[in-house]
């Protein structure tokens, strides 16, 4: 009898860095709401409903988790490095890029499968070179990763204002609704009726199972990992870890130069601006909240993804800002951080009781 | 007369359009020189210039807008400061989910005071001075926060570098160890100074919604905190240099809405992105050993020199916890 509270202590203790941030993140937008006097079940409910409410809600949010999805498993790879890519916004940007060049260049191809692989090609290249560029300018100019990846965000930007507004504008006239829609066959072929893409969802499970199995299994992900855990004497150890920091780099940006194609090919089957739309920084807090962890990863963007595709449900339903979602998002990793701080210091406290 | 000329005009609107950056660039400055990051910068400039305008907006004083910026800013800091020193956890992760937050929550927050006129900093021409050649309408003929900017450089300069007060700031940011054995208080002076640092951030803040960029809008804000922040490094964690920095990217911003009429064929993006990529150009430039490379091709003398005007290295105890127990 006397384990069964002890059970639930555990059981508590294994889901409470989780389900209280959570709970904390809930009670604060609660706050929110109420003061923009509005029912906070009647918010959370739109949000949940715009997410799970239809089969198309749900494939939207299947297709919305498969860039975040990409793009944290980069991530991964860059933070095992120790390294913030908060530049990986650019990595998507310059993939679109990369992918929408291809369906410019070569507009005529007729094979889908020919011209997909292409243009998830052109994507990889994209995001690859900007991955480059910016683990060039870390690891032999010597600059802060954060703001040489932020400026590099804002120069893919506007690039892709320019190629929207001058080389790539449409035939009726230069519009910042984006370029010439892609032909059919440059489009993803879609599941039924619905707006997902088989492809793109597997392309994202790939992705998560091949970091999961690169920085586990390797040795490379192995030696990341040192560098990441030990950057002072990493950074004495030169030129061969140099390249390792390129390659986290690189890698990072085949994968969010992928989410960027797919940004183009199978969502919005056009360049525009804003291509990124964010998932980059959002990569970010997932990988935070997922503590690291490749196999919690998918559980994180899950919650992401319906929050991000349930919160414009605000706006038409209740007249209230979808930046709620956003807040939702970055209050829980916020709580989940504070109330791990608190644990470890508790915990410490009771290790120095002796207890 | 020359003060009706164009470029002394540009001048003048370059050194009004940096105030805030040199508010927001010399407030980071103080922090990280106590050894505290604050990476919020970009979030917590939006959610103060919003709580800013609309605080002034509700009360109809400008006062009150800065009181409530800086109120925001301050607490946002003390939030990533106490994040480190108390709970332990990493000053980049919580400051960049903060950033993250605040964008998000100035969004919602301040969604039904877009694009709404309110009140703004008055100008206020000082008499004689202001008729000087040049320097009169730069810095004689504009704004009280712009006086005020002007002010806390040399007040930060002179604090850092003349007082007692500045020598135990260096010394908490240097080497926290050894002061704390000759007796300071390392962790609490590292609050103190992230709350300064906060509520000046928070100035910047008001100083977009209120003087340079009037009234509210969605990311009405965004991108300068991360300017900001460059510009401290940049600075080279001096206080007049990072006012000197704040002016450079003042400078390219109006450089733009210039140049592109005498250059139209130069898209507009170019010059959108200009700042950005300076800010990436600049940074390698003073990054680690860069300034020796550079100046391995230099006689000696003028070596020394560039060595000592391009030094940008930070406080050396710069986002490290200091364990006081």
């Amino acid at each position: 009898m006397s384990s069964e509270p002890r059970f639930g202590l555990k059981l508590w203790y294994k889901v409470s860095p989780v389900l209280l941030p959570v709970f904390l993140a809930l009670a604060f937008a609660s706050v929110l709401l109420l003061g923009a006097d509005a029912n906070p079940l009647e918010a959370f409910g739109s949000i949940v409903s715009g997410a799970f409410g239809g089969v198309n809600n749900i494939t939207d949010v299947a297709m919305s988790m498969v860039p975040l999805m990409l793009c944290s498993a980069g991530m991964l790879i860059t933070f095992a490095a120790g390294l913030w890519n908060i530049g990986i916004e650019g990595q998507i940007i310059a993939g679109a890029i990369g992918a929408t060049f291809v369906v410019q260049t070569f507009p005529d191809i007729t094979s889908p499968a020919l011209f997909i692989t292409l243009v998830l090609l052109g994507g990889v290249v994209g995001g690859v070179f900007w991955g480059l560029l910016l683990g060039l300018i870390r690891a032999y100019g010597g600059v802060n990763e954060i703001f040489a990846g932020l400026g590099l965000n804002y120069v893919g930007q506007a690039i892709t204002n320019y190629l929207i507004l001058g080389p790539w504008k449409r035939a009726e006239g230069a519009t910042m609704s984006g370029t010439e829609p892609f032909p059919e066959a440059a489009r993803m072929s879609t599941l039924g009726d619905t707006r997902a893409s088989l492809l793109a969802i597997i392309l994202a499970v790939v992705a998560i199972v091949a970091v999961y199995y690169l920085l586990r299994n390797t040795r490379w992900g192995l030696r990341l990992k040192a560098i990441g855990l030990n950057d002072e004497a990493a950074r004495r150890l030169g030129i061969k870890d140099r390249k390792s920091l390129l390659m986290a780099f690189m890698v990072a940006g085949i994968m969010a130069g992928l989410a960027g194609a797919v940004q183009v090919t199978a969502v919005r089957y056009r360049l525009i601006p804003g291509v990124s739309g964010g998932i980059g920084y959002l990569s970010q807090l997932v990988v935070l909240l997922s503590g690291l962890r490749a196999e919690i990863v998918p559980l994180v963007v899950a919650f992401f993804a319906a929050v991000q595709v349930g919160s414009p449900r605000l706006e038409l339903r209740l007249g209230l800002d979808a930046s709620l979602g956003g807040v939702l998002q970055a209050s829980v990793v916020f709580f989940f951080v504070i109330v791990r701080g608190i644990r470890q210091r508790l915990a410490e406290r009771r290790l120095a009781r002796g207890q | 007369m020359v003060n009706d000329a164009l470029w002394v005009k540009t001048l003048a609107s370059v050194i009004a359009a940096g105030s805030p950056l040199v508010f927001a660039g010399i407030g980071e400055m103080l922090n990280e020189k106590a050894g505290i990051t604050n990476l919020s910068l970009d979030g917590s400039i939006l959610l103060s210039a919003m709580a800013g305008f609309v605080a002034a907006y509700a009360s109809g004083s400008v006062l009150w807008g800065f009181a409530a910026a800086m109120a925001v800013g301050s607490i946002i800091a003390l939030i990533v400061a106490s994040s480190s020193i108390a709970l332990k956890q990493d000053q980049v992760a919580v400051g960049f989910v903060l950033t993250l937050l605040c964008t998000d929550l100035s969004t919602f927050l301040g969604k039904s005071y877009v694009s709404i006129p309110g009140p703004s900093v008055p100008h206020l021409t000082i008499p004689v001075l202001a008729e000087l050649p040049v320097i009169g309408p730069m810095f004689f003929d504009q704004n009280i926060v712009v006086y005020a900017s002007f002010i806390l450089v040399l007040a930060a300069w002179f604090w850092i570098n003349h007082t007692r007060q500045g020598l135990n700031l260096r010394a908490i940011g240097e080497r926290p160890e050894s002061a704390f054995a000759r007796g300071l208080p390392v962790n609490r002076m590292r609050y103190i100074y992230t709350a300064i640092g906060g509520a000046l951030v928070g100035c910047a803040g008001a100083a977009y919604s209120l003087s340079v960029k009037l009234g509210w809008s969605q990311g009405h804000t965004a991108g300068f905190g991360w300017v900001a922040l460059a510009i401290v490094i940049f600075g080279g964690w001096r206080p007049v240099r990072v006012a000197l920095g704040a002016y450079l990217f003042g400078a390219l911003k109006s450089l733009g809405s210039i140049l592109q009429p005498v250059y139209p064929n130069i898209p507009s993006q170019v010059f959108q992105a200009a700042p950005f990529a300076l800010m990436v150009v600049a940074l390698l430039v003073v990054s680690a050993s860069n300034p020796d490379k550079l100046g391995r091709y230099l006689p000696t003398g003028l070596r020394r020199a560039l060595a000592h005007i391009m030094d940008a290295s930070g406080p050396s105890g710069l986002g490290k916890r200091f364990e006081q127990d």
